[in-house]
């Protein structure tokens, strides 16, 4: 048997790491996380691992004032759904910003950061929240 | 064979954090009443199903099937629970519908229930996320309620909805439930309280909210040419739908409809041979007040886009032309998850026979319920005549 969350998250690091999904070639349409049948063209699908740019904007928002035990020392963070370049969208947090100054349509990109530990002394969730595009690095617009 | 399903008797408990009472007790309750109320015998009922999201994470205690079958003192019959999320409820309702349907069985007892109050708010809050996408939206921090305020935002960027209209579902529905004994909040709540409540994600507020609630609902369904036998005033079912969409909230093309809603109402309607003009009292499943709004759309009371505006102008109120949520919906009358759709076809049919009270909508004839699983990955639809 594993610890609380240990086998769960193990499986995933790939995935979540990296925003590893994948893509139906059939289809054109990209799924993260990866799909084990592509619902659009199922037996004729072709699926093949892909990986996310990680970058993309977003789609919508809001800022969590009351959350779980697990989250409890991040609020108020923000929740987004983050639109890809790809056309697939995830559900993340957005950091390194002012919660008042996030907007639908704003241009994000991955970073890696901490998600959260299950429970005090538990398994640590890395994985992928996004952050502003900022002008320097030439990923605005 | 005639093979139409009658609900002949209905129950259901006070809901409402009940600290006294224990699953066993609410669920039996519940079930207590609608076996009186429907004049069966115990020996008559033949098979039970019972409505329940996740007793096993919110008490402990699994197996409700069995322990109903055994509390109530009814023995040796088939018995189990259904689950699909906040829409157990329905989907137990459902089961029954088609078990009699087939054949199989005649007389059923049908529950829904839920215990929600014996855990903590974090325990709570973790165990409703699991109707959602778990591995991709929970276990990242959004929250239930943070998924149905990126549709709010969503919704108020595409159509235009205003904060106050976000606000008119709980002051319509509190003023619903001032007038159902059953509920667990029975009284109103002016639009300036509403709107000052604490967020709890942005824009949707505490008061956006259905509550946690301890509570259970119960029917006595059976074959339709047994239905007079046992009742004066039985309520049929005219359609039983049930849709799916997508489990996490993000893969879906539009986040300010729900298509699962949207399918199962117009099979419903067509099942029913029934125009929505023709249906005179509604339960939509408003977990969110923005729930309530994007479902007054979705069936069709309201053109895309204008559930607020629909609110603004009284048309869903008792003595509108379409009434919703006369029980006072899952925001007054309380949202027991795994009790609610049960407890929608509860006042439906309440309201068919004319037994409402003072939220009695006059002459209703025909009903329609939608109670939706997660963000709207399960949508099951009830339309219910006399």
């Amino acid at each position: 048997m594993a610890e609380q969350g240990v086998a769960q998250v193990w499986r995933r690091i790939r995935t979540i790491y990296n925003i590893l999904g994948n893509r139906c070639t059939t289809c054109n349409t990209y799924y993260f996380p990866p799909r084990p049948v592509c619902p659009k063209c199922r037996r004729k699908g072709q699926l093949e691992d892909y990986q996310f740019k990680g970058l993309g904007k977003i789609y919508s928002f809001t800022i969590v004032r009351q959350a779980p035990e697990d989250f409890q020392r991040q609020i108020p963070y923000v929740i987004a759904q983050v639109e890809l370049d790809e056309g697939t969208r995830l559900t993340a947090q957005i950091v390194n910003v002012n919660p008042e100054d996030v907007e639908i349509g704003m241009r994000v990109r991955a970073c890696f950061r901490k998600i959260k530990a299950f429970g005090s002394g538990g398994v640590i969730v890395y994985g992928y929240k996004f952050e502003p595009t900022m002008k320097v690095t030439g990923h605005e617009g | 064979m005639d093979d139409k399903v009658a609900i002949v008797g209905v129950g259901i408990c006070k809901f409402g954090e009940l600290w006294e009472q224990n699953l066993r007790d609410i669920t039996l309750e519940a079930g207590m009443y609608a076996i009186f109320d429907s004049g069966v015998r115990g020996a008559d009922i033949d098979g039970l199903v019972i409505g329940n999201m996740s007793a096993g994470r919110f008490t402990g205690q699994e197996h409700l099937g069995a322990q109903a079958a055994d509390m109530g003192g009814l023995g040796d019959m088939p018995a189990y629970s259904v689950e699909a999320a906040c829409a157990s409820g329905g989907a137990a309702v459902r089961q029954a519908y088609m078990a009699i349907k087939s054949g199989e069985h005649d007389v059923m007892l049908v529950l829904g229930t839920e215990k929600m109050s014996d855990v903590n708010q974090s325990e709570a809050m973790n165990t409703i996320s699991v109707a959602s996408d778990w591995e991709y939206e929970g276990m990242f921090g959004a929250t239930f309620p943070a998924l149905y305020a990126m549709m709010a935002r969503r919704h108020m960027k595409e159509y235009g909805t205003t904060e106050e209209q976000l606000a008119l579902p709980t002051v319509k529905n509190h003023a619903n439930a001032a007038h159902n004994p059953w509920a667990q909040f029975q009284r109103p709540v002016p639009i300036e309280v509403v709107m000052k409540s604490g967020l709890l994600a942005d824009p949707l507020r505490v008061l956006h909210s259905a509550p946690v609630t301890d509570g259970a609902a119960g029917l006595v369904m059976c074959r339709a040419d047994l239905a007079k036998q046992y009742s004066d005033t039985p309520v049929y079912i005219e359609a039983s739908e049930q849709r799916s969409d997508t489990l996490a909230l993000h893969d879906r093309e539009s986040i300010t409809r729900m298509d699962a809603v949207i399918n199962s109402t117009r099979s419903a309607l067509k099942e029913a041979n029934l125009e929505l003009t023709d249906i005179d009292v509604f339960e939509l499943h408003d977990s969110f007040s923005i729930g309530e709004i994007i479902l007054t759309e979705d069936v069709g009371i309201a053109k895309k886009g204008g559930g607020g505006k629909a609110l603004e102008e009284g048309i869903t109120e008792i003595g509108g032309k379409y009434p919703v949520n006369t029980s006072g919906g899952l925001k007054a009358r309380g949202h027991p998850v795994g009790a609610t759709g049960v407890a929608q076809i509860v006042e439906l049919a309440l309201q068919l026979r004319g037994d409402a009270e003072k939220r009695q909508v006059d002459g209703a004839e025909k009903a329609l319920a939608v109670n939706i699983g997660g963000t709207g990955a399960t949508s099951i639809v009830h339309i219910l005549g006399r």
